[in-house]
């Protein structure tokens, strides 16, 4: 029912009524979100029209024409990216209608309180608790007691997507439940994580008797797993799917560097340069092959090699980048204890680039991990031996 | 941004050349072939000409060809390659048929376009679009000299050669010696032209004409080599999945696993260069950049894809009955062929404005 021509009058519409320049920017987006235009494949009543996914584009491209201003998204890429598609798929009328709109705008922040110090690579062995209140099986509230660790925007956030065991008497994936978390809720403890470069971008999280309303579950009591892979599917897709053009990511600053500097040029490091250029520069060839497939509506299993490539290109080109710049290689921009809100590659210098990037292959899933995906799920190759499939959380060896 | 797909009548062709490649060129024949007098299959070369039309898909549809474009000559190529096919398919189809267009001679672009003639750029096969190459001497008004490594032309009945008054003759096959040379790779064997006072016409000017070609040739390799990568992976994880040791399929180690994941991501990467570079060629847009990346990316790929489908197969993978040394022939002639990656790069330092020291 909806083609481009429409968005576009759709569009049109909502700048006439609210003209970016003498609208407020929060009120714009809530128009923006009222009048379907927020993100067009979603339902009607919430932000979208039912529209193809790929028909976005044409509203965004009106929209940054005439001026307006976006929800920021960079800044709320868990709620976008993770809870968003998760809520749509699991939650109730009313959760959806409660929480998108405000999530959308970024007037709600969202974080993920998923991995744990003892639940890594193995999320699924979580041992946050949730328990009935008063013991009853329908209604009420439950109440969470565990730790939480690299939770992103937790200082920030209003809310959380939680997974918490509530069955400790069935194998693990089948014991767990999802969770929308208040992070104003005073048992919630936010403690910054100050990692290698220096900053705090990650939190612990820890949970005291947290209470949550049953209201506040998405899916079924002991779905949780199954619930959590539409969030965990969702964010392998954001860390592996950026657009760049050439030279965009971080083979960028050291082409400039080696373009203007030529007393830092020696042969070893320009057929390494090269190399890795040439690399990069397939690695967006891949990238944006995988777009054009999810726009033709084909997606392929492209998807989960693009966040291995990036991982260890982004590591070796940042490695490159300190060598090459040699004396200055052995400095530092800055190592004072921040909480950002955002990731900035391109803003800090070669150091930052090369001790941050030491983590893009682990969060998200390490690459150890996503090889055994790929070699099992792509492939078809026999799955790794499972040794607690059958076997009780709590008889499980800790 | 360029087109990184497959068309759905680029997915028919692909059919339609790997069903008759399936039915017509297995791995044995070729192995025995290999040891004949003649390494080229000249009735499966009949079928795909004749029958398919797909010597003329560079060549516009009033010269008697299809008209089609460097995208489904990639994809003929893919197919080939997953099937080391010896046919003078990339040498004559698309290397001296682009020689040809540069020079806009219509009545030997007709000619080879229905595959009825088969044609050979006389340029060593280890040549690269930006490197010199051999030329013989023109003396009163025939052509003198030798060229060496110039491929298929044991089949060749046309051969396009450069000469020292800078022009690009057409010379026949008959009024050359040709011998042929051991060659690595048994399916796409070469040869040494000797011109004792051959005639020869003369198309154009060679410089423009054999770039072209090569650049041609180095950008569509690419496809040939994701083939190649193609048929190590798939086949490597068919009989690691069958490959029993240690009361386990040999498919489930972990090691294993990861190297097979590995290959797969390379394979995707590789895929995405060589559409780049196909899609470059047929619209004429960032060519020479993309074609010395895809062509710089491709050729360490499909030689690992080989020599891992060796490591991997055990034992049976040292034999000469068993297919994969093709593949690995074919790989590492492929990785000098129309320039190594590291001349690809070389190239591409000077294009990108990453000069040397």
């Amino acid at each position: 029912m909806t083609d481009a021509e429409e968005l576009r009058s759709r569009t049109r519409d909502l700048l006439a009524a609210h003209p970016p320049a003498t609208t407020d920017r929060l009120e714009f987006l809530r128009a923006r979100f009222d009048a379907g235009l927020a993100w067009v494949h979603y339902p009607q009543g919430l932000g979208g029209l039912g529209a193809p996914r790929s028909l976005q584009g044409v509203v965004d491209a009106e929209l940054e024409a005439a001026g307006a201003p976006d929800n920021d998204p960079r800044r709320i890429g868990i709620g976008l990216g993770m809870a968003a598609p998760t809520i749509l798929k699991y939650g109730t009328e009313e959760q959806k209608r409660r929480f998108l709109r405000p999530l959308w705008t970024g007037e709600e922040v969202w974080c993920q309180l998923f991995s744990e110090p003892g639940a890594g690579s193995d999320l699924a062995a979580l041992g946050t608790r949730a328990v009935r209140e008063g013991g009853g099986d329908g209604g009420g509230a439950w109440v969470v007691n565990g730790q939480k660790v690299w939770t992103s925007s937790a200082h920030v956030a209003r809310w959380a997507i939680l997974i918490a065991r509530t069955d400790p008497d069935v194998p693990k994936h089948r014991g767990i439940t999802y969770f929308v978390c208040d992070m104003t809720d005073p048992g919630v403890e936010v403690r910054p994580l100050r990692q290698i470069t220096g900053e705090a971008e990650f939190n612990e999280v820890f949970l005291t008797g947290v209470r949550i309303p049953d209201t506040r579950r998405l899916g079924e009591v002991g779905d949780g797993w199954r619930v959590a892979q539409t969030t965990l599917n969702n964010e392998r897709v954001a860390i592996g799917g950026m657009a760049l053009p050439r030279e965009g990511g971080m083979i960028g600053p050291v082409a400039k560097a080696w373009r203007e500097r030529p007393a830092l040029r020696t042969h070893e490091l320009h057929q390494r340069l090269l190399k890795l250029w040439v690399e990069a520069e397939v690695a967006r060839f891949t990238g944006e092959r995988l777009r054009q497939q999810l726009v033709a509506g084909q997606p392929g299993p492209e998807g989960a090699g693009m966040k291995l490539a990036f991982a260890r290109l982004n590591q070796e080109i940042s490695g490159l980048e300190v060598e090459l710049l040699g004396e200055e290689g052995l400095l530092y921009d800055d190592w004072t204890m921040r909480r950002p809100e955002l990731v900035d590659f391109t803003g800090r210098d070669a150091g930052y680039r090369y001790l941050r990037s030491k983590g893009n292959s682990i969060e998200g899933g390490t690459s150890e991990v996503l090889l055994n995906i790929v070699a099992e799920r792509v492939l078809g190759l026999p799955a790794e031996p499972r040794t607690d499939k059958d076997v009780a959380w709590k008889d499980l060896a800790r | 941004m360029t087109d990184l797909l497959y068309s759905e009548e680029e997915d028919a062709l692909r059919a339609a050349v790997r069903d008759l490649l399936t039915d017509h060129c297995a791995a044995a024949g070729v192995i025995t072939r290999t040891e004949s007098d003649a390494p080229h299959d000249r009735a499966l070369w009949k079928s795909l000409t004749e029958g398919m039309g797909l010597a003329g898909l560079l060549v516009p549809e009033e010269l008697g060809g299809q008209g089609a474009s460097h995208r489904e000559a990639a994809v003929v190529l893919e197919e080939l390659g997953r099937a080391v096919a010896p046919v003078p398919y990339l040498t004559s189809a698309v290397v001296a048929t682009e020689a040809l267009l540069a020079c806009g001679d219509d009545e030997l672009l007709g000619q080879l376009a229905s595959g009825r003639t088969i044609g050979a750029l006389a340029v060593g096969l280890h040549t690269g679009p930006d490197a010199d190459f051999q030329a013989v001497r023109v003396e009163n008004g025939t052509l003198h000299g030798e060229l060496t490594g110039i491929a298929d032309a044991a089949v060749a009945d046309v051969l396009l050669v450069p000469a020292a008054d800078g022009g690009l003759y057409a010379v026949a096959a008959d009024a050359v010696t040709l011998t042929p040379q051991l060659s690595l790779d048994l399916t796409r064997p070469l040869a040494t032209v000797r011109l004792e006072g051959a005639p020869g016409r003369r198309l154009g000017d060679a410089g423009p004409a054999v770039r072209r070609a090569l650049r041609a040739a180095a950008g569509l390799l690419a496809s040939e080599q994701l083939g190649v990568a193609d048929w190590a992976l798939t086949e490597t994880v068919r009989y690691l999945k069958e490959r029993r040791q240690f009361n386990r399929p040999v498919g489930g180690f972990q090691a294993l696993k990861h190297r097979l994941a590995q290959l797969w991501l390379e394979t995707v990467n590789l895929r995405a260069a060589a559409r780049a570079a196909a899609d470059a060629l047929a619209t004429g847009e960032d060519t020479d950049v993309t074609v010395a990346v895809a062509q710089a990316y491709a050729a360490p790929v499909a030689v690992h894809a080989a020599e891992e489908a060796l490591q991997l197969h055990g034992g049976i993978g040292m034999t000469w009955e068993h297919p994969v040394h093709l593949y690995l022939k074919r790989a590492k002639a492929d990785s000098i062929a129309y320039g190594t990656a590291g001349a690809h790069r070389e190239a591409l330092a000077a294009r990108v404005g990453l000069q040397a020291p």
